[in-house]
C-alpha cells in the first residue's frame, strides 16, 4: 500500500518534470516549472528558504521521501534497477555506510559551490545530471518524434504540430551525459541507490536530517525470523538484519521492505518502542563498486551540411543559390540571456540543468564548451537571435540564475552591445544597399549612414551605425546579416548586465 | 515542385478520394468519376492561314514547370525524368500535340528533358516551341550559341515555333540591344526561309508602347504569332503592366496574328481561390474544376492558337485534357460571370505572383516565390489577420507563422532580404518584389511578437 502511493507519487512527479525539460513549446513550462523549482539544489542557490524549510520538515517527517519521489534523478535509478530485479531477484545486500566517501564528496561539492560552481559540483548534482541526460539524450528523439506528427499533420493540413530544429549543442556535454547515464545504469542495475549513498550530496545532506526522522521502517524483533529477505530487496543496502537495523541516512523510504516481508516484521512507524543506538560499523568485506570511474566522451560533431548547388554559368530560371553555415566570432565576453544580471551571478547560481537550453525556442541558448564554465549555458546566435517577446529563459530557470524578467524590462537590459567588423559588411564593400541590420534592431540602434560623399544614388556605399547606448545585444543584426560564415556586425557580451 | 509540395498533394487527392468514395456510398452519383474516362480523342484543334497546314491542340504544353526530385548527390533538385516522359507520353496520347520550352526554365534543364521525351515519338506527331532566353549575355555569339544549343538540346534538325523571349522587359531597347543590334533577328529570319524555323514570334511582358511598335514592325518581320499573357482577371487591365488583354488580343486579332495564350490560370492563382470564389463556380457548374473556367475562357477566344499550361502533375493534366475534348465555349453571359468573379477576387490583397521563378535563383539563397505563395495562401484562406481584435487572431497568427515555416526553411524566408534588388528586372509581373518581402517580414515581426 505505502510502496503503491510512493510510486504514484514518484510517477506524478517524474513524467511532468521529464516533459519540462523534453518540451520546446513552453506548454509544459506554464504547469510544471514550479517542479524545478522545488528541486533542493536550485532551491538553496534561489535562496527560497520555504522551499528548502519545507523540504527539510518533508525529510524530518518521512525519511528521505525526497530521494525517491521529488529527486528525478533518484527516480530514473529506480526505473533502471527495476529491471536490474527483473534480471536477478534478491539481488540486493547489506553493506556498511561509505561514511567517508560521503563526507569527502559533499565537502568537495560544498567548497566548490562557494567558489563558485565549476565542472565538478555540476556533474555530480542529481537534478543537473538528469536535466542534462534528458536534454541531451531524450529531447532530440522526442523532437524526432514531433517532427513525424509535423509531417503528418503537414499532410492532413493542420498547424497542431509544427517542425522543430533537432541540432546537437555541445559534444562535451552530450559526452558528459552519455557517460552519467552509463554510470548510473550500471550502478542502479547493480546496486540500487549506490549513487544516492555514496556519491550525491543531496542525498548526504538529507540523511543528516533523516536519521532523525520521525517515521521510519521498524522491524519488530519479536515477528522476524532473519530470513534476510528485506535486505536482499533493500536497494539502499541500508537494513542490517543482524541488528535489526535500518541505517536511516540513507534508507530513502521506498517501502519496499515492508512489502517484502512475508512477516509482516516491518512497518513504517514513529520509533517510539525501538530507539535506535547508532548504529554499528561492522566492516563487511563485500565492496560496493565506486561511482569514480568517469570517462568523458568527445563524440564527433554531427552537423548536417545544408545542401549546395553548382555555381551556374548561364542565368537560368529557378534554383536555390547555396547558404553557408554561420560561425560563430570570437567573444571577449560570453553572452548570457536577461535576468541572469552579471556573469559572476550566472556562474554562482547555475547548475546546468539545462532547462533553459531545452526550452530556448530560438536555437540561442546552448551549453558552454568553455572550460571554465563547462556544460553552463551561453548565447550565440549562428542559429536565430534572442527575440523580443520571448522570457522562456528566465520563467523556468529554478536556480535563479536567470532571474524572472518582463518582456518590457527584457527590451531595456543591455546584455551586450554589437560591434561592427567593416571588411565584412556589404554595405561598406560594395554598392549594393543592404541595412539588414538597422531594419531588424528591434531597439532601434542602428542607422545607415553614407561614406562615399561623390557616390550618387545606389552606388553611395552606407555603414552601419551602431548607438551602443541603446544597442541590448538581442543579436537580431549579427543572425540576420547577409555576410557568411562571419557576419559583419556581432555582440559582445556583458559582464555585468545594465537597464537603460 | 519539391517532394514535399507533391505529397501535400498527394495528400489532398487521396483524402478527396475518400471523401468521394462515402458519396458514392450514399447514393449520390454526381462526382467527378462519373466523368467517365479521360477523352483521348475529342481534343479541339486550331489552324491559321497564316500558319499552313498546322493543326495545333487547343492545349499546350508549357514546359516551365516539370517536376524535379531531390538530386542523390544532395545538391538541390534535379528533373524526374521519368515523370516527364509519363507526362509527355500522356498528353500526346489524349491528343496534345504542342510543347512549349526556353533554354532557361527549370535551372535550364527543360529543353533537354523535353527533347528527351518527345525524341521517343514521330517528329510530326508534335510541335515544338523554344525562345532567345538572351537576358544575361545578348552578344551575336551568345545569341547563336543558345540558339543552336536549343537543337541540340531538344534534339531536332527543325523548331516549329521560334519565340523573341519576353519582349516588353527594358522597353524597345532591350529588344534593339537583343535582336536588332546584333543582327539576330535577320539572322533568324534566314533561318525561317531556310525551314528550321518554321515560324517566328514573340512573347511579350510589357506597356502599351512597347506592344504598339512591336506591331507596327509586323509589315517589317512578318510576326507568324505572339505569345501574351491572358485570363479573365488580366482582360480588362493587368496588375503589372496597366494593360488588358483585351487590348492585346484585339490588336493581334485585326492584323490576322494568331495568338497563344500563357498564364491562362496565373500559376494556379486561379486554381488556388478563396473558399467562396470556389463555392461559386461549383455553384454554377458542379463537375467543372475550378481551373476548368480559366481554361474555357482562354480557349473560347477564336484567334487563339493555343493554351499554354505548365502541368506539373497528372491531375492537372487529365483535368485541361477534359476541359477541351473538347472545348465548350463560354457563353457572353458566363464570360460576364467570370469578369464579375474577378471583381469579387480583387478584394484579396494577393501578390500577383505565378510562381515563374524568373527572379529565382536569389543570390541570397531566398526562396522568393515560396514565400509570396504563402503569402497568398494565407490572404485567400483568410489567415493574414488585421489586428488582434479579428476573431479568429489566434488561429490565424498560427496558421501562419507555423505554414510560414513549412513553406520556405527559415533560412530562406523573407528576413533575409538585404533589398539589393536584383530580382526585380527578371519578374515578368513586375512586382517589387524586396518591397513585398519586406511588408512581409514586417507582418511576420508583428504576429511573432503579437503586437499587430
Amino acid at each position: 500500500m505505502l510502496r503503491k502511493l510512493r510510486i504514484t507519487l514518484a510517477i506524478l512527479f517524474f513524467v511532468p518534470i521529464t516533459l519540462l525539460f523534453l518540451d520546446f513549446t513552453g506548454t509544459m513550462h506554464e504547469y510544471f516549472s514550479w517542479m524545478a523549482k522545488v528541486q533542493l539544489l536550485p532551491a538553496i542557490l534561489a535562496l527560497n528558504f520555504g522551499v528548502v524549510i519545507a523540504l527539510a520538515l518533508l525529510t524530518l517527517v518521512f525519511g528521505r521521501l525526497y530521494c525517491s519521489v521529488i529527486c528525478p534523478l533518484g527516480v530514473l535509478q529506480d526505473i533502471f534497477a527495476w529491471f536490474g530485479k527483473k534480471a536477478k531477484k534478491n539481488r540486493y545486500t547489506y553493506s556498511p555506510a561509505k561514511t567517508w566517501l560521503r563526507y569527502i564528496m559533499l565537502a568537495l561539492f560544498t567548497v566548490a559551490m562557494l567558489m563558485g560552481g565549476g565542472i565538478f559540483a555540476t556533474i555530480i548534482a542529481p537534478y543537473s545530471a538528469f536535466g542534462r541526460i534528458v536534454s541531451n539524450l531524450l529531447q532530440p528523439l522526442w523532437k524526432w518524434g514531433n517532427n513525424f506528427l509535423a509531417y503528418l499533420a503537414e499532410r492532413a493540413d493542420s498547424y497542431a504540430f509544427y517542425e522543430t530544429e533537432v541540432w546537437f549543442k555541445s559534444s562535451i556535454t552530450l559526452g558528459i551525459a552519455v557517460a552519467t547515464l552509463l554510470v548510473l545504469i550500471v550502478l542502479a542495475w547493480r546496486g540500487g541507490r549506490t549513487y544516492c549513498n555514496t556519491i550525491c550530496p543531496v542525498g548526504t545532506a538529507l540523511g543528516f536530517l533523516s536519521r532523525f526522522s520521525w517515521l521510519r521502517p521498524i522491524i519488530d524483533t519479536n515477528k522476524c525470523i532473519d530470513c534476510g529477505l528485506c535486505a536482499k530487496n533493500c536497494k539502499a543496502s541500508c537494513i542490517d538484519v543482524a541488528s535489526h537495523q535500518v541505517d536511516m541516512s540513507r534508507c530513502v523510504a521506498c517501502m519496499d521492505c515492508i512489502g517484502k516481508c512475508k512477516k509482516g516484521a516491518i512497518r513504517y512507524a514513529h520509533a517510539s518502542q525501538n530507539t535506535c543506538s547508532k548504529c554499528s560499523d561492522s566492516t563487511s568485506n563485500e565492496a560496493e563498486p565506486s561511482a569514480s570511474r568517469r570517462a568523458f566522451l568527445a563524440s564527433g560533431a554531427m552537423l548536417v551540411a545544408a545542401s549546395t548547388i553548382k555555381a551556374q554559368k548561364m542565368k537560368v530560371d529557378g534554383g536555390l543559390a547555396a547558404i553557408e553555415d554561420k560561425v560563430a566570432p570570437k567573444r571577449q565576453q560570453h553572452i548570457l540571456p536577461a535576468g541572469a544580471l552579471s556573469a559572476s551571478h550566472f556562474a554562482q547560481h547555475c547548475t546546468s540543468c539545462q532547462l533553459c537550453v531545452s526550452a530556448c525556442p530560438n536555437d540561442v541558448l546552448r551549453p558552454s564548451s568553455n572550460l571554465e564554465r563547462l556544460t553552463q549555458p551561453e548565447m550565440s546566435y549562428e542559429r536565430g537571435y534572442c527575440r523580443p517577446e520571448c522570457t522562456k529563459c528566465s520563467d523556468v530557470c529554478p536556480t535563479g540564475a536567470i532571474k524572472p524578467i518582463s518582456r518590457e524590462d527584457k527590451s531595456s537590459r543591455q546584455i551586450g552591445h554589437a560591434v561592427l567588423i567593416e571588411k565584412n559588411c556589404i554595405s561598406m564593400t560594395s554598392g549594393t544597399h543592404c541595412g539588414n541590420c538597422a531594419r531588424h534592431c528591434p531597439a532601434g540602434a542602428i542607422q545607415m549612414v553614407p561614406i562615399n560623399e561623390g557616390g550618387k544614388g545606389r552606388r553611395r556605399k552606407q555603414m552601419p551605425v551602431i548607438n551602443t547606448e541603446r544597442c541590448i545585444g538581442c543579436g537580431a543584426c549579427e543572425n540576420l546579416c547577409p555576410a557568411r560564415p562571419f557576419s559583419a556586425i556581432y555582440v559582445e557580451g556583458h559582464e555585468v548586465h545594465r537597464t537603460i | 515542385m519539391d517532394r514535399r509540395e507533391f505529397l501535400k498533394i498527394v495528400g489532398i487527392s487521396t483524402a478527396t478520394a475518400a471523401l468521394h468514395g462515402c458519396v458514392s456510398k450514399n447514393g449520390s452519383d454526381n462526382t467527378s468519376s462519373e466523368l467517365g474516362p479521360v477523352p483521348t480523342d475529342k481534343m479541339t484543334y486550331r489552324s491559321f492561314p497564316g500558319l499552313g497546314n498546322d493543326k495545333v491542340s487547343l492545349l499546350g504544353y508549357g514546359c516551365m514547370r516539370w517536376p524535379t526530385i531531390p538530386n542523390p548527390n544532395g545538391k538541390g533538385d534535379m528533373i524526374d525524368q521519368e515523370a516527364v516522359n509519363r507526362l509527355v507520353d500522356y498528353a500526346i496520347e489524349h491528343g496534345v500535340n504542342f510543347f512549349d520550352t526556353s533554354p532557361v526554365y527549370v535551372q535550364g534543364w527543360s529543353e533537354r528533358a523535353t527533347g528527351n521525351a518527345l525524341k521517343r515519338h514521330p517528329r510530326e506527331s508534335y510541335y515544338v516551341s523554344t525562345k532567345l532566353s538572351n537576358f544575361s549575355d545578348s552578344s551575336r555569339e551568345n545569341s547563336l550559341a543558345m540558339y543552336h544549343r536549343s537543337f541540340s538540346e531538344l534534339q531536332v534538325d527543325y523548331i516549329d515555333y521560334y519565340l523573341l523571349h519576353s519582349i516588353g522587359g527594358g522597353g524597345m531597347e532591350a529588344f534593339r540591344k537583343r535582336y536588332v543590334d546584333n543582327g539576330i533577328l535577320d539572322f533568324l529570319m534566314e533561318e525561317r526561309k531556310a525551314g528550321r524555323i518554321r515560324h517566328l514570334g514573340w512573347s511579350f511582358h510589357g506597356s502599351k508602347e512597347v506592344f504598339d511598335e512591336m506591331l507596327a514592325l509586323h509589315d517589317k518581320y512578318h510576326w507568324d504569332f505572339v505569345l501574351i499573357q491572358m485570363n479573365y482577371v488580366d482582360w480588362h487591365i493587368a496588375k503589372g503592366s496597366g494593360i488588358g488583354a483585351q487590348y492585346l488580343y484585339t490588336e493581334l486579332a485585326k492584323r490576322g496574328i494568331p495568338n497563344m495564350i500563357m498564364e491562362p490560370l496565373l500559376g494556379g492563382r486561379l486554381s488556388k481561390v478563396p473558399d467562396h470564389i470556389v463555392g461559386r463556380l461549383k455553384q454554377r457548374k458542379h463537375d467543372s474544376s475550378v481551373a476548368s473556367w480559366a481554361f474555357r475562357f482562354a480557349g473560347s477566344w477564336p484567334n487563339v492558337l493555343t493554351v499554354l499550361s505548365g502541368m506539373t502533375y497528372m491531375e492537372h493534366l487529365q483535368d485541361n485534357v477534359r476541359t477541351y475534348s473538347p472545348l465548350v465555349p463560354l457563353t457572353e453571359e458566363e464570360n460576364q460571370f467570370l469578369y464579375d468573379t474577378a471583381k469579387l477576387m480583387e478584394q484579396y490583397p494577393t501578390i500577383p505572383c505565378n510562381d515563374c521563378k524568373y527572379c529565382m535563383p536569389c543570390p541570397y539563397g531566398i526562396d522568393i516565390p515560396a514565400i509570396l505563395l504563402h503569402y497568398n495562401k494565407c490572404v485567400n484562406e483568410g489567415n493574414v489577420p488585421e489586428s488582434q481584435q479579428d476573431e479568429n487572431y489566434r488561429k490565424a497568427r498560427r496558421a501562419f507563422l507555423v505554414g510560414y515555416d513549412r513553406s520556405v526553411p527559415k533560412l530562406r524566408q523573407a528576413n533575409h532580404c538585404i533589398g539589393c534588388n536584383k530580382c526585380k528586372s527578371h519578374c515578368p509581373q513586375r512586382i517589387d518584389i524586396a518591397k513585398e518581402l519586406h511588408k512581409i517580414d514586417s507582418f511576420v515581426e508583428k504576429l511573432k511578437q503579437d503586437i499587430l
